[in-house]
């Protein structure tokens, strides 16, 4: 996918200025928050469940290989075929070769953000192949000239009802529908003809178990099911980091995943899928590939960001993100939006494509509080604004006023002058007024509020004052 | 007991009330309570924004100033989990200083956690009359675990009335830097605090830092609510409003 995050401030503010996407940023925020909170209300313990979770991810990430060899060994033993894929174009080569081996003219999708890194509906449509995606959101948006999406489990959610009736209205030829089920109906019996003729199935995979060669998918609509148990041909595509251990290991996961993405205790749909289809079986795909792809994520083991790796991609991050709630996903400008992917941008598609991205955050820790897998991700965002700093990535003006105010507030004597003189400044600034409406030294601050007049002489000389008189 | 008392920049440079109203409750609580002259900023600034050596600096100045004191207390709990937390952090690989910013963690609170979990206050002199709402900081909130100090400290002044808000843990978009960085966005976020400070119906609101509270109040004003009181915890606990 195309790389726009060196335009978050531009995106950002254009997201601000749409008065259609924050009616359904604001409805969104809600309804992600609260339901969220009243799912983790029914488990005994979180904190607990969390620490387990958080256990069997490191596990994983601290011996990836060894756990990556245990999944292809059990894997081939199953009947499947397992690719390694280092990079998206190598993702969109395997699969348009796995496509043509097979003569496959249409692929049905459900979600998958790896398809999205590697902009691997391009690539197919590029070699002819049709690819359909299935997921009621990504379809939205597939129809849609191809948006990207704006959310890793809700992808169209800074659409409004009214948006998806107008779109499916001129899409489909059909009258104009206001009802939710009606407009679900109108993209199912489109699908059904799709789901029905499709050679081929490529879906994602939230967890790879080692123990079975299995991969688990959660889903909601049950295009999961149709796209990876119909077609001759199923393919997954995931990230090298997506495995765990054992099936044990997938129902403590399971625990926390789906209450911490969409609230729900279960999700409506969980497949766990082992194999080809037996010959004494009535469905499921003849050939089953796993593509397995790097893209940068061997590069974050062992480093500074390794903890970034237990991601289970739930999305509680950036439903609790202010920055989120408040700008939406497309502005980050990439595959993965909000705190978790203002961490991976940079580490994926390059710290010099995302300079902004890891500033794009207030540091409120609301992230790390709800990460199931507690990723301290305030921590790795501040990492990230080091690592910029160090290589000069940062605008010049701030590294040297940075460094300068760092080495003023060095000398007492001298830092006790300027800040006389600062506090100066600005209450002549306010005059009389309690508030100053333009800060010149900081412009940004006084575009959408005012700043109050500091009281006047700073807390030293006042302190001092005192002691003297004393 | 001997409290060294950190007054942070922010209140140094622009509400030094702030600072002489958490004077008046530490003495008034019976300490012994020195400011160090030549405290300047603890370095978070530098440390959010990726300058790891100035921040480094910073702290070992600090640290070396407040090593004589029983207790460092600082009305702020995002200066306070800076010394707290991040401190230990920096020096891995000095264990010189990674000892002493061990020793001085241990020794140092936020104001309010301070008064309750250590000095245990009974009274405070403030004799604030009005409704109140609280805004829970998030570095206090979410590291040091502010949440029922202020609380309970402003229910022993008489005339309080607390009015909670929904969305009171909610972040009020300051975020340091981010707030001259990201203007439009933080002011965005402003609003959404502000509009629970409206209907919470209370007179004033108060916190206990005042980044969030020169943001919260710039925002309330800019939206032309000329009367709504923003106020420090320590000031309405002291009496000094």
């Amino acid at each position: 996918m195309e790389i726009k995050s060196m335009r978050f401030k531009a995106n950002a503010s254009a997201s601000l200025a749409n008065v259609v996407l924050q009616g359904n940023l604001k409805n969104a925020k809600g309804k992600f928050v609260t339901k969220r909170a009243e799912a983790l209300r029914d488990l005994d313990d979180f904190e607990g469940t969390r620490d387990a979770a958080k256990a069997i991810r490191n596990k994983v990430i601290d011996n990836l290989d060894l756990w990556l060899e245990r999944f292809e060994r059990k894997a081939l033993d199953t009947g499947a075929h397992v690719l390694w894929a280092k990079d998206g174009a190598e993702v969109c080569r395997l699969v348009t070769e796995i496509a043509r081996k097979h003569g496959v003219k249409k692929v049905t999708k459900s979600k998958s953000m790896l398809s999205e890194e590697a902009g691997l509906n391009q690539a197919l449509e590029a070699a002819g192949i049709q690819p359909v995606e299935t997921d009621l959101g990504e379809y939205i948006l597939q129809v849609d000239n191809n948006e990207p999406p704006s959310h890793i489990i809700a992808p169209a959610v800074h659409k409004s009802l009214d948006d998806v009736a107008d779109l499916f209205h001129k899409v489909h030829g059909t009258p104009r529908k206001t009802e939710i089920p009606a407009l679900t109906r109108e993209a199912r019996e489109v699908l059904r003809g799709h789901f029905m003729t499709a050679e081929m199935g490529l879906s994602g995979g939230n967890f790879l178990v080692a123990e079975t060669g299995s991969v688990a998918l959660v889903t909601n609509e049950g295009n999961g099911r149709m796209v990876t148990t119909m077609p001759k041909v199923h393919v997954v595509i995931t990230g090298i980091e997506k495995v765990i251990p054992t099936l044990e290991d997938l129902s403590t996961l399971m625990r926390l995943l789906p209450r911490s993405a969409t609230g729900q205790s279960i999700s409506n749909y969980f497949s766990i899928l082992t194999g080809v289809k037996k010959p004494e079986e009535h469905d499921g795909p003849e050939h089953l590939y796993f593509v397995l792809v790097d893209s940068g994520r061997a590069d974050v083991v062992g480093g500074d960001f390794h903890e970034m790796l237990r991601c289970i991609r739930c999305g509680a991050c950036m439903n609790h993100c202010p920055v989120y709630q408040t700008i939406g996903g497309h502005a980050y400008g990439w595959v993965y939006p909000g705190p978790m992917g203002s961490v991976l941008t940079p580490l994926y598609a390059g710290i010099e494509n995302s300079i902004d991205l890891p500033h794009a955050a207030t540091l409120c820790n609301q992230c790390g509080v709800v990460c199931p897998v507690g990723i301290p991700l305030p921590e790795l965002l501040r990492k990230l604004r080091e690592k910029q700093t160090d290589a000069g990535l940062r605008p010049l003006t701030e590294r040297i006023g940075l460094r300068l105010w760092a080495w003023v507030a060095q000398q007492p004597t001298l830092y006790a002058l300027g800040a006389r003189f600062g506090v100066r400044y600005l209450k002549w600034l306010a005059g009389k007024s309690d508030r100053i409406s333009l800060l010149p030294m900081a412009p940004e601050w006084t575009r959408g509020r005012e700043f109050p007049a500091p009281q006047g002489k700073t807390f030293r000389e006042m302190y001092a004052a005192r002691r003297a008189a004393q | 007991m001997r409290v060294g008392l950190f007054v942070t920049c922010l209140v140094d440079l622009m509400r030094p009330s702030i600072g002489f109203a958490a004077l008046k409750l530490l003495e008034n609580a019976g300490c012994e309570v020195v400011v160090p002259d030549t405290q300047t900023c603890c370095g978070q600034p530098a440390w959010n924004s990726g300058d790891k050596p100035g921040a480094e600096a910073l702290a070992k100045k600090t640290i070396a100033e407040f090593e004589g004191f029983d207790y460092v207390v600082v009305p702020s709990g995002s200066c306070g989990d800076h010394i707290r937390t991040e401190y230990l952090g920096m020096f891995a690989t000095e264990p010189e200083w990674r000892d002493r910013a061990t020793a001085m963690a241990a020794r140092t609170y936020e104001l309010t956690d301070f008064l309750v979990s250590v000095l245990k206050v009974e009274a405070v002199p403030g004799n604030y009359t009005g409704s109140v709402t609280y805004h829970d900081s998030c570095t206090g909130l979410r590291s040091l675990g502010i949440k029922a100090q202020p609380r309970a400290l402003l229910a022993k002044v008489k005339g309080v009335e607390l009015k909670e808000m929904n969305g009171c843990e909610e972040c009020c978009g300051f975020g340091g830097t981010f707030s001259v960085k990201f203007g439009d966005v933080s002011a965005a976020i402003a609003e959404r605090k502000c509009d629970f400070i409206h209907s919470s119906g209370a007179k004033a609101v108060a916190g206990g830092d005042l980044g969030c509270l020169l943001n919260i109040e710039g925002k309330l004003r800019r939206m032309g609510d000329e009367t709504t009181r923003v106020l420090h915890v320590a000031e309405i606990l002291a009496g000094e409003v």
